[in-house]
C-alpha cells in the first residue's frame, strides 16, 4: 500500500452527490480524494455529444429538487454555474391541438380551459406548499433509527411528529390521508379535466416503477414537492447538466478535495474489519480510514466490498432491494425547431408533457408489469436549445425525451426491442408534431440496461434504488445502511440509494459528510 | 407472516387513537400504539414497516421462487380490493386475510356447519339471550335527528321507532348518503363521505352440481379437493386479471377461489349432491360499455364457468343450477354500496385512524347519539366482529357505563 495516511478519506465514484460529499468533507478539513472510473466527473448528471456538434443532458435533464440554500452553501453561481432558464412552465400535450399551459404562478390558460380545475390546482399547490415545509427538513437530515435508546434518534422521531402536528388539524388529516394514496384516485377527488390529471399523475410516477393507480404514488409526489420545497422551480443550466457537476467540481476543489478521472475502483479494501482503502482496476492501492461510497448499493456492497464481509442476512435485503430502472431516455438531433400544431413556439421553451390522462400512463405502465415497453409511452419532453444555443449548431436543436415505461428487462432483449421502441416513440411524439420525425438527422436511446452500462449503476435506475415507502427513510436502501453508515466501520455511502434518494438533489450527499463529520469527531 | 399477525391482533379490538387530538385517551391510546411497535425491536419494526407498505408480488418474491407458489399465496392479497398484487399495500391485504385465528390457531381457515349462516344465526342467538329484540323485514328508511341528536328511525312502512342511541351496521355511503338527512351533518363530512372508496372488484357464483367434479390433476381421494382450490398459476395472470378491472370488465381470465364445503357438511345439499362456492376477481361494479344487464351478467358467469371446466372436464356436465352474482347484485341484494365485500376498500388512506372517515375514526358519527359499527370502520370487514366490539364499548363508554 502506497503513501499510507495520505488521505483521510476516499470517494468512490464522482456524480453529483459524491462532488458534493467531497466538497463538504474537504471544508471540514478533511483531506479528500474522490475517483471517478470515467474520464470526466458528473456521474449521471452530465452532458455529453451524442452526435457530431449536439450536446444534452444524458440522463436526468431539468434541475428542480436540489435546495436553493444547498447551491448557495457551495457557491455554485461562484463557481460558474449559470441557468439558460428558470421557471420552466409545463405544457400538457392534447393530440387534438388543445393543449393546456400552466406554469409557476400562471393558470390563465387552465383558468379558460377548465375554471374548476384552476381554482382546484390554486388551492392543491398552496396546500402542497405548506406540506412540502413541514416535510423538507425530513430529507435534509440522517433518519433516524428506530427503537433505539439514542437521544439523537428520539428527538428526530419527535421532530418529525411535531412538524407534522404544527400542520394544523386540518392538513395534518389530509396529510396521513394522502400520504400513502395513489394519485389517481386523489386527482379524481380533486379535478376534472383529464389533461391536468395526466400531468399531475406524470410528476407522481416519473422515475418509478408504478402506475398512478399504484398505493404510494402520492409519497413520490410529496417527496418532489418537499425537495423544491413546493416552489415550481423548473431549470435548464447553461450547458446542461454537466455544468452543474462542473461546478460541483470546482467547488470540492476549492475547498481542497483531490479529484481523480479515469481511476475505477475495483475493491473496497477491509483490514481487520475495518475498512483500509481502495484498489484500482489497474492495481493501485490507496489507503484511508474512510472510504465513502457514490456507486448504487448492490455495486457498493456485492461488487466493490464482497459479501465475505458482511453477514447473510444483511447480503440477502441488499440483493433484494428494487433496483431495476423503467425510465428510458431518447435524445433527437433536430435540423430545425419542430412544430407543435396549436403550439406558439415561445412555449416550446417549456416542458411538454405526453400523458394525456391518468389512464393513458396506467395503460402505458400495464407494459411493464408484463417486461414490454409501453406501447404508447408517456413522456417528458424538453428542447434545451429553445433557451440556450450552444447545445447544437447554430439554428439546429436537440430534442431530450423521457420516456416511460422502459423495463431493465425486455422479452426478447433490448439489442431486438430498441429499433422497434424508438420508432414508437417518435411515432407517439408525431401525433403531436406530425413533421417532427422529418427533421430528425441523428438519435440516441438510452435503456436501462445502457444507463447500467454507462452511468455503471446497477440495474440502471436513476435513483439506484425504487423510492417507495418500503424503500424509504430507514428502510433505504436496506436498514442496517440506512444513515449512511454501514456494517463495515469506516465506509459510508452517499449516493441516490440513500435517504433521500436522487433526481440530482445533492442531500444525500451532504447529509452523508455531515455524517462521517460526526462519527469521526 | 405469524409474526405480523401476533403485532397486529391486539389493535383489533381497540379504538384508533385520533393522531391530531391532544385529548387524554387520544395520547394514551397514539402512546399504546407506539409502545406496541417499540416491543417489536428494531429489526422488526423495519420489517412491520416495509410489510404494511410493499406490494404483495415483491414481498413473495423475496421468499418464493416458484410461480404456482407465488401464484397461490398472491390470491389473499387481491380478494375484495381494487388493488393487484404488484400494487403497493397489498401485502398488508394479505395480512388481513390472515389474521384471524380458529381455535388458537392464528391464520387458520375453517367452515361454519351450516354455511355461514351459521354464525350469523348464533350471534342472533347470543343477542336475543342477552335481552335484545331483532325484527326482520324491517328495512330502515331514515334515521331521525332533532336538534343535533339521533331520536330514531322511520322504516319503509312509516312507522317510527324512537331511541336516545342509533347504531348503523350500513355502511358509511348508504348510511350518510342515503339514510341521514344532509342538512344534519356538516359539508365537509359528507364530502369526505362521498370521496370513500368503496368499488366492487368481487363476484360470486353459488353452484348446486349432481355430482363431486373431478379434477385430473388433484390425485384420486387427494384431500385437497377439500380446501380452496385456485387455478391461477401466475402472478402475471393474478395481475392481468386486475388490469381487465381498471378497464371496466370482468376478467377475462379471473382469479377464482372455489370451495366444495359439502364434502365436508353434507347438511348443505340433498344426499349425493354436492354444493361449489366460488368467489370471483375480478368483477367491476361499473362496467366501461354500460350497465349491467342480465345477459351480461350470464356472460360473466360462463367465463368463470368455462375457467373452471379447463380444469375439470365433466364439470360442466354436472351443474344443476348457477347462481351468479355481480357486484351490482350483492349491492342490490345485500346492501352493500357497489357490492364491496369490506363496506370500503383496505388502503393506507382508509386504515386505522383514517377508516371510515379522518376525525370519525372513533364510531361516533357527527350526530349525537349516532354511531357505525360496520366494516366501513376499523378494523374492517371479512366477518370478523371486531368494528361491532369496538363500537359497542365506545357507545357504553358514552353511556358511563363502562369503567
Amino acid at each position: 500500500m502506497s503513501a499510507a495516511g495520505q488521505y483521510d478519506a476516499i470517494i468512490v465514484g464522482g456524480g453529483h452527490n459524491g462532488l458534493v460529499c467531497a466538497a463538504f468533507l474537504a471544508r471540514s478539513g478533511k483531506r479528500v480524494l474522490l475517483l471517478e472510473a470515467a474520464d470526466h466527473l458528473g456521474g449521471a448528471a452530465v452532458t455529453r455529444e451524442f452526435a457530431p456538434g449536439f450536446r444534452v443532458s444524458a440522463c436526468a435533464h431539468l434541475l428542480h429538487v436540489m435546495p436553493p440554500a444547498l447551491m448557495r452553501e457551495l457557491g455554485l453561481e461562484a463557481h460558474g454555474l449559470k441557468l439558460a432558464a428558470a421557471s420552466l412552465p409545463s405544457v400538457a400535450l392534447a393530440e387534438d391541438g388543445r393543449h393546456l399551459s400552466f406554469g409557476p404562478g400562471d393558470l390563465a390558460a387552465l383558468t379558460s380551459a377548465a375554471p374548476g380545475d384552476a381554482a382546484a390546482l390554486a388551492d392543491w399547490q398552496a396546500f402542497l406548499k405548506r406540506v412540502a415545509r413541514a416535510l423538507h427538513p425530513l430529507l435534509t437530515e440522517t433518519p433516524p433509527r428506530l427503537g433505539t435508546d439514542a437521544w439523537r434518534d428520539r428527538a428526530a422521531l419527535l421532530g418529525i411528529g411535531w412538524r407534522i402536528r404544527r400542520l394544523g388539524r386540518r392538513d395534518m388529516r389530509e396529510l396521513l390521508r394522502i400520504g400513502g394514496m395513489c394519485v389517481h384516485d386523489l386527482l379524481e377527488e380533486r379535478f376534472a379535466h383529464p389533461l391536468i390529471k395526466g400531468a399531475l399523475a406524470l410528476d407522481a410516477v416519473l422515475g418509478t416503477n408504478l402506475g398512478p393507480r399504484s398505493p404510494g404514488t402520492m409519497v413520490s409526489l410529496l417527496y418532489r414537492v418537499a425537495a423544491s420545497q413546493g416552489a415550481d422551480v423548473l431549470a435548464l443550466p447553461q450547458g446542461g447538466l454537466g455544468a452543474l457537476s462542473e461546478a460541483l467540481a470546482r467547488s470540492a476543489r476549492a475547498a481542497g478535495a483531490e479529484l481523480r478521472t479515469g481511476a475505477p475502483v475495483a475493491r473496497i479494501l477491509v483490514r481487520e474489519d475495518r475498512v483500509a482503502g481502495v484498489a484500482l482496476a489497474s492495481g493501485e492501492e490507496l489507503a484511508a480510514p474512510i472510504v465513502v461510497s457514490n456507486a448504487d448499493p448492490k455495486t457498493t456492497f456485492l461488487g466493490l466490498l464482497g459479501p465475505q464481509h458482511l453477514d447473510a442476512g444483511f447480503t440477502r435485503r441488499v440483493s433484494q432491494v428494487r433496483s431495476r430502472g423503467f425510465t428510458a431516455k431518447l435524445h433527437l438531433a433536430l435540423e430545425r425547431l419542430p412544430q407543435f400544431p396549436g403550439l406558439a413556439e415561445a412555449a416550446l421553451r417549456g416542458r411538454l408533457l405526453v400523458a394525456p390522462s391518468s389512464d393513458y400512463i396506467e395503460r402505458a405502465y400495464n407494459h411493464a408489469k408484463y417486461n414490454e415497453f409501453s406501447e404508447r409511452p408517456m413522456l417528458e419532453v424538453t428542447i434545451p436549445t429553445v433557451s440556450d444555443a450552444t447545445l447544437a449548431p447554430s439554428g439546429k436543436h436537440v430534442m431530450s425525451v423521457i420516456v416511460q415505461y422502459a423495463p431493465y428487462t425486455v422479452k426478447q432483449g433490448w439489442a431486438a426491442q430498441r429499433g422497434p421502441f424508438t420508432a414508437q416513440v417518435l411515432a407517439t411524439l408525431a401525433r403531436y408534431a406530425p413533421e417532427l420525425p422529418a427533421a430528425v438527422s441523428a438519435s440516441e436511446l438510452l435503456t436501462p440496461e445502457d444507463i447500467e452500462r454507462e452511468f455503471r449503476i446497477n440495474g440502471g435506475h436513476w435513483h439506484h434504488a425504487e423510492l417507495t415507502l418500503d424503500q424509504f427513510m430507514m428502510t433505504r436502501p436496506v436498514p442496517g445502511a440506512a444513515q449512511y453508515q454501514t456494517p463495515v466501520p469506516g465506509l459510508y455511502l452517499c449516493g441516490a440509494g440513500c435517504h433521500p434518494g436522487g433526481g440530482v438533489m445533492g442531500l444525500a450527499g451532504r447529509n452523508a459528510a455531515r455524517q462521517v463529520i460526526r462519527e469521526a469527531a | 407472516m405469524l409474526r405480523h399477525c401476533r403485532f397486529i391482533k391486539p389493535l383489533l379490538l381497540r379504538e384508533p387513537p385520533d393522531p391530531t387530538s391532544f385529548r387524554p385517551r387520544d395520547l394514551q391510546e397514539l402512546l399504546f400504539l407506539g409502545k406496541h411497535f417499540h416491543k417489536l425491536g428494531e429489526a422488526r419494526m423495519y420489517d412491520t414497516m416495509r410489510f404494511f407498505t410493499m406490494s404483495c408480488a415483491d414481498m413473495l418474491e423475496e421468499y418464493f421462487e416458484s410461480e404456482i407458489v407465488k401464484a397461490h399465496l398472491s390470491g389473499s392479497s387481491i380478494i375484495g380490493t381494487a388493488l393487484g398484487p404488484r400494487s403497493p399495500g397489498s401485502a398488508y391485504v394479505l395480512l388481513h386475510h390472515y389474521m384471524g385465528s380458529i381455535d388458537g390457531a392464528v391464520g387458520a381457515w375453517g367452515f361454519a356447519r351450516g354455511g355461514m349462516g351459521a354464525i350469523t344465526q348464533a350471534l342472533a342467538k347470543s343477542f336475543q339471550a342477552s335481552g335484545g329484540t331483532v325484527r326482520a323485514s324491517a328495512p330502515v328508511e331514515q334515521i331521525l335527528v332533532r336538534g343535533g341528536r339521533a331520536t330514531g328511525v322511520v322504516l319503509a312502512g312509516g312507522e317510527e321507532l324512537h331511541a336516545p342511541v342509533v347504531v348503523s351496521n350500513m355502511d358509511v355511503k348508504r348510511t350518510f348518503l342515503e339514510t341521514v338527512a344532509p342538512e344534519h351533518l356538516p359539508p365537509e363530512f359528507v364530502e369526505q363521505v362521498r370521496r370513500f372508496k368503496i368499488r366492487g372488484s368481487s363476484g360470486k357464483l353459488n353452484i348446486a352440481l349432481d355430482g363431486l367434479p373431478h379434477f385430473p390433476a388433484i390425485p384420486q381421494g387427494s384431500p385437497s379437493t377439500r380446501g380452496d382450490m385456485h387455478i391461477t398459476d401466475t402472478l402475471e395472470m393474478v395481475e392481468r386479471a386486475y388490469d381487465d378491472w381498471k378497464e371496466g370488465r370482468w376478467s377475462r381470465e379471473p382469479y377464482v377461489d372455489m370451495l366444495i364445503p359439502t364434502q365436508i357438511d353434507p347438511t348443505m345439499t340433498p344426499d349425493g349432491k354436492h354444493y361449489m362456492s366460488v368467489f370471483v376477481q375480478y368483477c367491476p361494479y361499473k362496467l366501461a360499455d354500460g350497465e349491467w344487464t342480465p345477459e351480461k351478467r350470464q356472460a360473466f358467469g360462463n367465463t368463470v364457468i368455462d375457467a373452471i371446466a379447463r380444469h375439470s372436464p365433466d364439470f360442466k356436465s354436472l351443474i344443476l343450477h348457477a347462481e351468479i352474482r355481480t357486484p351490482k347484485d350483492i349491492e342490490n341484494e345485500v346492501g352493500l354500496t357497489e357490492g364491496n365485500i369490506f363496506q370500503g376498500e383496505l388502503t393506507f388512506d382508509q386504515l386505522l385512524f383514517n377508516r371510515p372517515i379522518p376525525g370519525y375514526a372513533q364510531y361516533r358519527a357527527p350526530v349525537r347519539g349516532m354511531y357505525m359499527c360496520g366494516s366501513s370502520t376499523h378494523p374492517g370487514g371479512g366477518v370478523m366482529g371486531a368494528p361491532g366490539a369496538n363500537s359497542a364499548n365506545a357507545i357504553l363508554r358514552d353511556l358511563g357505563r363502562l369503567q
